[in-house]
């Protein structure tokens, strides 16, 4: 259908906005039921350890305490924490929402306590006394694949969860053609996601009609519903998930966690509300970090720059347990091996193994910045030794515009792209040649001054079901109501993505309305039918989509509707900026009027379902594949090894856009966090399986004065896989920068040999580099 | 520090405040505080150790002061006391008796949203929201010390506050806007 675009594609001011600027909307810690209990769990100091005994006499002493309860409490009445994914290898540890006889990572609950007020139940639960009797620790990755290591979960006797092989094309081939074969070792450092608002659950339980309300923090209120049902052997239409405003996700919130379970079973025994917010310290220990990869990548390539063959050979460090999709994470990386680039062979094998730690999971990008971060990184290793241009080599291996739809050798089918229009838009920009002849000048004078670009492509708008372990359609319904108003329900769950203006700025276009008259609606699966929620860059590029479609089919019916009381054929009548027109006697109606008739229904054509409303579940085709170039200049000094950002140029193209500012918003977060992998932050945990990287003063999220003002542009190549040409936007800041920063600051210590330095790139490391 | 009784508080990691106390401690140990928040004055009886954030959420119930660490800092509980930015989650309640507070809530004046909430609306200085209380609290002292802020100043002006998702750019666009509009 045609419409006047009158707010798609401007840069329109969020209706999200007011409430929040004036701290008037409600995130869970702010809804409060009278009489809530509040919750605090006990977690274990230790990352391996049997539990001997457990006394919790003095804390349930305490004034104000209610319970506490244990793994005994739970063990056989609340199911264990879901894994999403099936295969037929894959080994699953049973991980039940409090630790039964031993604990597995630092940070394990292994109780409880729950009393009138947070002071009361944090005094009490120091009063546990837990007799722990520690055992072997395995923290390292690489170490807990060794045959020799101690192993973990003993059912299984070995710490390999799974190995997952992928790539096609004859690989042994490419390698034998090869005029060089480079090689390097990566570490991809886990890292933590830290939303601002950490994890919250608050529970309800109506014991007269059965009925769970869970308020949580969530990126994925139905699929939790579902979940949380199955743990607790409720009835699925029984339980509630509500999503007020959330506070950042990135990933961290699509998953269902021990606590959504443990607060519902706590609220069905004591008949209470009960609440329960994660510390920073506990969302540190317990709340799923990222990446946590290490390997070897090995490039074919000819001595003219061609690209043959690509080999991976990895250890995901996944963890002590499966939480929702810990181990397809590292799978997604198989995925994008081939860049953007055309490598007619690659092959991965990667191991995943459990360690002492807490799980990984999806953390903005997941498992694709893994790829692309390997993928760009070796590329310059490339460059450097065949003595090439980094730019000249990416340019030449690229796939041409008319190429696509183009199938990797990691088999998966890029929809559309010109990757030469944004990397040439980006050298523009940055002044490239100019550039490197400053750096000459630079270096001639003794300073350290690095050029690195990244061109990327990454796979979103997550996407077809047969691929996804829960599906990936996503689900919209639209309803106009009797006084013209429209009321969006979608199934995705945005917590800071800004779907509730982009939506309203799609059907108000759509229906030639005022798109204040549009309410959003999502996150309370008691009102919104099912949705998958918002993860993978989806929430436009597939809630969009589905939102597009059910539009369409309003507007057809109203249509019907319109042609019987205007006396018209229907065939004659066109949908013009809200009006239905061309009818005899230049008679027209609006969408208002049509919606009103619909309800009234005194007149219906035959066959006319009475209201204006419908729903369209969406299944895309194919995921889409954003592209685009990041250009990053970077000065270090000499003395101190301080690295200075001089500029940061981001070219991105996520195909259409609906609102640029929004689309501004997410690239620039997407730079900030990936930069941050590449400069301050990483998980660490010792040989003990202690996380030194507890609190925030030890894991170091950037501030502002850390970070550069960014440069941005874009190019446009929509996508062919949706109605709205859109390719999703959520994740690629995060994806290019990472490696746009990294090979500017191995550019600019290349006078001192370097080839490559593991991330992050703090200070000490570069002066290490520079005065070694 | 030492509490009446040879209590030894436990404190948190950056030893700025007080996580929780031997519970044998007295009961009665309570204090009568009274306080100014948003121009209204309110009374409370609080244990020594309740921090004010605890204070303006969940006793007063002004729940637009956010919490994001309860260590001091990611700023997102940040408040003016007596006009000048303090982190609530660092403050004792106690500390506030007899203080001024303005949070979040009170910036708008008569349904007119403050230059600095303007800024942030205008500029998206904002996706999530749940750093933005903390973050425009903080922004409006600093526009109180320096009126005229360079980018640099913002920047370095706003190191107590942690943004996840805007990666700041939008933020110190933002408090450059408002800056320009109240110096205007
Ligand atoms: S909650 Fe106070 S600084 Fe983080
Ligand atoms: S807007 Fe989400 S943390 Fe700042």
């Amino acid at each position: 259908m045609s419409f006047l675009a009158k707010y798609i594609g401007q840069k329109v001011k969020r209706t999200e906005d007011p409430r929040l600027i004036q701290g008037i909307g409600h995130y869970v810690d702010d809804i409060k039921l009278a009489d809530t209990l509040h919750v605090v769990i006990l977690r274990s100091p230790y990352a391996h350890a049997r539990i001997n005994a457990i006394n919790t006499d003095a804390a349930k002493r305490v004034p104000g305490v209610v319970a506490v309860y244990t793994g005994a409490d739970v063990a056989g009445k609340v199911g264990n924490v879901p894994c999403a994914m099936a295969h037929p290898e894959l080994k699953v540890p049973a991980f039940g929402v409090l630790a039964q006889t031993k604990v597995f990572f630092v940070g394990h609950p292994v109780a409880a306590v729950v009393a009138q007020n947070k002071y009361q139940a944090r005094d009490a639960a120091d009063l546990i006394d837990v007799d722990y009797e520690p055992l072997d620790v395995v923290s390292d990755g690489e170490k807990a694949a060794q045959p020799d290591s101690p192993v973990i979960h003993e059912e299984f006797g070995t710490n390999i969860a799974l190995v997952h092989n992928a790539g096609v094309g004859d690989i042994d081939a490419a390698f034998a053609q090869a005029d060089k074969i480079v090689t390097q070792r990566l570490v991809h450092q886990r890292l933590a996601p830290i939303s601002i608002e950490p994890r919250g659950v608050l529970a309800q339980y109506f014991p007269g009609e059965h009925q769970l309300n869970l308020w949580s923090s969530t990126q994925i209120p139905h699929l939790m519903r579902t979940q949380v049902s199955l743990m607790l052997g409720m009835p699925e239409n029984r339980v509630r998930v509500v999503t007020p405003e959330v506070g950042g996700g990135f990933g961290c919130k699509l998953n269902v966690y021990a606590e959504e379970a443990l607060l519902g079973w706590i609220a069905m025994q004591l008949h209470k509300p009960v609440k329960w917010i994660e510390g920073r310290r506990e969302n540190f220990q317990a709340t799923i970090h990222g990446r946590g990869q290490t390997g070897t990548v090995q490039v074919a390539v000819k001595n003219d720059g061609t690209l043959l063959g690509l080999k991976y050979d990895v250890i995901a460090d996944i963890g002590a347990y499966h939480q929702l999709l810990t181990p397809a994470i590292p799978t997604l990386t198989g995925l994008m091996l081939s860049g953007c680039y055309k490598i007619p062979a690659i092959s991965m094998k990667c191991t995943e193994v459990f360690t002492n730690k807490m799980s990984t999971d999806a953390y903005r990008g997941a498992g694709r910045p893994e790829a692309t971060y390997l993928v760009e990184r070796l590329m310059d290793c490339v460059a450097r030794e065949l003595n090439m241009d980094p730019v000249e080599l990416r340019r030449k291996n690229f796939p041409q515009p008319d190429e696509f739809p183009f199938t990797t050798a990691c088999g998966v089918i890029y929809d559309s792209g010109d990757y030469e229009k944004a990397l040439s838009k980006a050298l523009t920009i940055a002044d490239y040649q100019k550039l490197r002849d400053e750096q000459k000048a630079a270096r001639a004078a003794g300073r350290v001054m690095g050029i690195g670009v990244s061109t990327y492509v990454e796979i979103c708008a997550m996407g077809p079901s047969a691929a996804m372990p829960a599906g990936g359609w996503e689900s919209a319904t639209i309803r106009v109501e009797p006084t013209g108003k429209v009321t969006v329900l979608t199934g995705v769950s945005p917590h800071g993505q800004g779907e509730e203006t982009a939506f309203a700025q799609i059907v108000g276009d759509m229906l030639g309305i005022d798109m204040n008259d549009v309410l959003v609606v999502h996150g309370d699966t008691a009102v919104v039918q099912y949705g998958i929620g918002t993860f993978g860059s989806r929430g436009l590029a597939v809630g969009g989509a589905a939102l597009v479609c059910a539009t369409e089919k309003v507007v057809k019916k109203a249509k019907k509707l319109a042609a019987h009381l205007l006396g018209a054929d229907e065939a004659s009548l066109t949908f013009e900026d809200g009006k239905f027109v061309g009818a005899p006697d230049d008679k027209s109606l609006t969408i208002q009027e049509v919606a009103l008739a619909a309800h009234t229904a005194a007149s219906l054509p035959e066959d006319f379902e009475p209201g204006l409303t419908a729903t369209h579940f969406f299944e895309p085709k194919n995921f889409t594949f954003p592209s685009g170039t990041h250009i990053c200049v970077v000065e270090i000094d000499r003395e101190t090894g301080e690295l200075e950002i001089k500029r940061y140029i981001a070219v991105d193209d996520c195909g259409n856009q609906i609102n640029p500012l929004i689309v501004a918003g997410q690239v620039h977060g997407g730079i900030a966090q990936g930069l941050a992998q590449a400069l301050f932050e990483e998980v660490v945990y010792d040989e003990n399986g202690q996380l030194l990287t507890g609190e925030l003063m030890d894991y170091a999220v950037p501030k502002a004065h850390q970070l550069p003002r960014y440069e941005l542009d874009h190019t446009v190549t929509p996508t062919p896989v949706n109605p709205l040409g859109a390719k999703g936007v959520g994740e690629a800041g995060t994806i290019g920068s990472t490696p746009a920063v990294a090979n500017a600051v191995i550019d600019a210590l290349a006078p001192f040999g370097v080839k490559h330095v593991d991330l992050p790139l703090r200070p000490e490391k570069l002066w290490r580099m520079m005065h070694n | 520090m030492r509490l009446a009784g040879g209590v030894l508080p436990k404190v948190c990691m950056c030893g700025t405040h007080i996580l929780s106390l031997h519970p044998q401690r007295k009961e009665e140990q309570r204090v009568k505080i009274s306080l100014s928040i948003n121009g209204t004055q309110h009374e409370a009886d609080i244990e020594p150790r309740f921090l004010l954030v605890h204070l303006i959420r969940d006793v007063i119930g002004l729940t637009g002061t956010h919490i994001g660490c309860e260590t001091s800092i990611c700023g997102a509980c940040t408040v003016l006391l007596d006009g000048k930015p303090v982190k609530s989650c660092a403050v004792l309640a106690v500390q506030a008796n007899g203080g001024q507070v303005t949070t979040i809530e009170g910036l708008a004046k008569d349904g007119q949203l403050h230059p600095m909430q303007e800024a942030f609306w205008e500029c998206h200085g904002l996706q999530c929201g749940y750093c933005t209380p903390g973050m425009i609290m903080a922004a409006c002292g600093l526009l109180k010390e320096t009126p005229n802020p360079s980018e640099e100043e913002i920047r370095h002006g706003l190191e107590g506050n942690i943004c996840r998702c805007t990666g700041y750019q939008h933020i110190v666009d933002a408090v450059k806007y408002a800056a320009d509009k109240m110096v205007a």
